[in-house]
């Protein structure tokens, strides 16, 4: 049904969307925690840096990697040093790059969702005898899970469609970091390949919805979930 | 022993108290809305902080400004039942119920679950039980804890009439049966009729009075405050039998002298706690044979003070305990009342506090 050259591109988009996920969650939910639940000097800075990639042209982000983790840059000079590492036209590379655009994206959700956990019942949790550690993976993070599930895919999305920032810093490299759109790309680039370009750019509507539908799913669970509408009766 | 001894400026007035209370039994905190009884719970239970003073339960120190000290909420091992329950909607009851873990089974907690008949509900979620039963699963909750002293913060708030009565007998069971000091936070007279023991009286951050709840019932001064209490007495009694025939219970004073109340439910030989209110006893110098009062009390007049223009209120001291009368001054006068004379209270009505 697919052609191999569409399989790879599929392959190394949903590789290096899903590692970009898994490199910012973790932080991504830090700092969503941060700017929600804390007031500290210099907290409207560190907010406007996070949306940064949201706002500024894909193209600088990924020129901004490349000053940075390039071989030559302040951190990818010295990872190439010790760890031997190299980021630039590698498909980890691709994944950084998706993975700074996508976090401005799951810090807005995963922020909103915990901003809308009440207080008093970590206030309620603290009482019976929780640390602020326990409080907030028993009590905060649970209920911010529908939140965390949006953010999450929509980062996932916006990886998925990341062009400007991975051309820039990992390049287009087949087989290696030629993901969906700039398989795609490539297609519209070479003459008389105009159908294989419409069903690349089919393969990502349906790519593109999948998500979106297992994150209605996910979210709808949840909240019937908590309603107690799930097996609540007994 | 809790001692709360706490400056704090909050909102337009300052909350400066200095409340010794006993480490047993139910202490109220009372006052209206904006009192600072709320903020005197937030503090025990280390969700705010004071801006000086200390707070110590049995010795222990939660809060010492002078000292640096401050015990984190979950180290001070309190109980607290909030206002709205504040369960946790994506855990089950049982769940909830053991969220502390010191208590997540066994006999200790079965006796939790049977005192406040939450069995039915372990399986469920909150979002799917009454107000009533939310509260109940709040209590368990706070009690499974294992929690050195019960805060509740107005835990009837915003029930109606039959389930915050419901949930009042669980409680005033609770007090009976489980041996807790509870701090109790109300504006209701009527709940700490109920259950109360020791009173702290609280208007804008000041504490009014604090002292047994039938003693600052007694005190005329405190009207402004506890005009709501229907100036009345508590008197404890014991249930001696039932009677469905005349629908009466019998029950005896600690001085051996009977007192019959409508059909109670209670079980034989248990201590309750009955009100009198002050308008409902009448005096006579003689027992009246021919009359409709059937609950008549030897008792000595200990003293006597002006009540209301026209009226005396007199102080009488029954076995052991004290019951309070207000008569019209000529009354008095056409008997001869004074202090020390043997007299007859004549009561027209008594119920069951709470």
């Amino acid at each position: 049904m697919l052609t191999p050259l569409e399989i790879e591109a599929l392959r190394i988009s949903l590789q290096v969307s899903g590692t970009a996920l898994l490199i910012i969650l973790v932080p991504g939910i830090a700092m969503a925690w941060l700017l929600a639940r804390h007031e500290f000097f210099g907290k409207s800075l560190l907010d406007g840096l996070v949306h940064l990639p949201l706002v500024l042209p894909p193209v600088v982000v990924g020129y901004l990697l490349l000053v940075v983790m390039g071989r030559r840059g302040i951190v990818g000079g010295w990872l190439y040093e010790h760890l031997g590492l190299s980021l630039p036209f590698t498909w980890q590379g691709a994944a950084l790059a998706g993975g700074v655009m996508a976090f401005p994206l799951l810090v807005r959700a995963v922020r909103l969702s915990l901003e809308a956990v009440d207080p008093r019942l970590e206030a309620a949790a603290r009482t019976l005898g929780a640390s602020r550690l326990r409080v907030f993976f028993t009590i905060t993070l649970p209920l911010a899970v529908p939140g965390l599930v949006t953010g999450a895919v929509l980062a996932f999305a916006r990886a998925l469609s990341e062009f400007g920032a991975t051309i820039t810093f990992a390049s287009n490299i087949p087989g290696e970091t030629r993901t969906l759109p700039l398989a795609l790309y490539s297609l519209i680039q070479t003459p008389g390949m105009e159908d294989a370009a419409a069903r690349l750019c089919v393969v990502s509507i349906v790519v593109a919805m999948a998500s979106l539908v297992a994150s209605e799913w996910l979210a709808r669970r949840t909240r019937r979930r908590m309603a107690g509408r799930d097996r609540g009766e007994s | 022993m809790l001692e709360l001894c706490i400056g704090h400026r909050q909102g337009s007035f300052d909350v400066d108290v200095d409340i010794m209370a006993p480490g047993q039994g139910v202490t109220a905190l009372f006052g209206h809305s904006g009192s600072g009884k709320t903020t005197l719970l937030r503090m025990l239970a280390g969700l705010d902080r004071p801006d000086r003073g200390h707070i110590a339960l049995n010795n222990r120190t939660f809060v010492d400004t002078e000292r640096r000290i401050f015990v984190p909420p979950h180290q001070r091992r309190l109980g607290v039942v909030f206002q709205e329950a504040r369960l946790f909607p994506h855990y089950r009851v049982r769940s909830n119920l053991t969220y502390a873990r010191r208590i997540t089974g066994g006999a200790a907690f079965d006796r939790v679950v049977d005192l406040l008949g939450i069995e039915s509900l372990l399986a469920r979620m909150p979002g799917a039980l009454s107000g009533g039963e939310t509260r109940r699963v709040a209590i368990g909750r706070a009690l499974l804890a294992e929690p050195e002293m019960l805060l509740m913060d107005e835990p009837l708030t915003g029930l109606d009439g039959a389930r915050k009565q419901e949930l009042l007998d669980y409680i005033v069971r609770l007090t009976r049966e489980i041996d807790l000091p509870i701090l109790f936070v109300s504006h209701d007279p009527e709940e700490l009729m109920a259950i109360a023991e020791q009173l702290v009286v609280l208007d804008r951050g000041q504490v009014i009075a604090s002292d047994r709840l039938e003693t600052l019932l007694s005190r005329s001064d405190l009207n402004p405050w506890l005009g709501g209490f229907e100036a009345s007495t508590l008197l404890t009694a014991r249930v001696l039998r039932h009677d469905p025939a005349w629908h009466a219970t019998r029950l005896t004073l600690g001085d051996g002298q009977r007192l019959t109340l409508p059909l109670l439910d209670s079980g034989e030989a248990q201590d309750v706690r009955v009100r009198v209110r002050r308008r409902d006893v009448a005096i006579a110098l003689s027992h009246q044979g021919d009359s409709s009062f059937r609950n008549q009390l030897d008792a000595v007049i200990e003293a006597l003070s002006p009540g209301a223009p026209g009226t005396l209120d007199v102080t009488l001291v029954v076995g052991e305990q004290r019951l309070f009368s207000r008569i019209t001054l000529e009354a008095a006068e056409a008997l001869g009342l004074r202090p020390g004379l043997a007299v007859v209270a004549l009561i027209r009505s008594v119920s069951l506090a709470g």
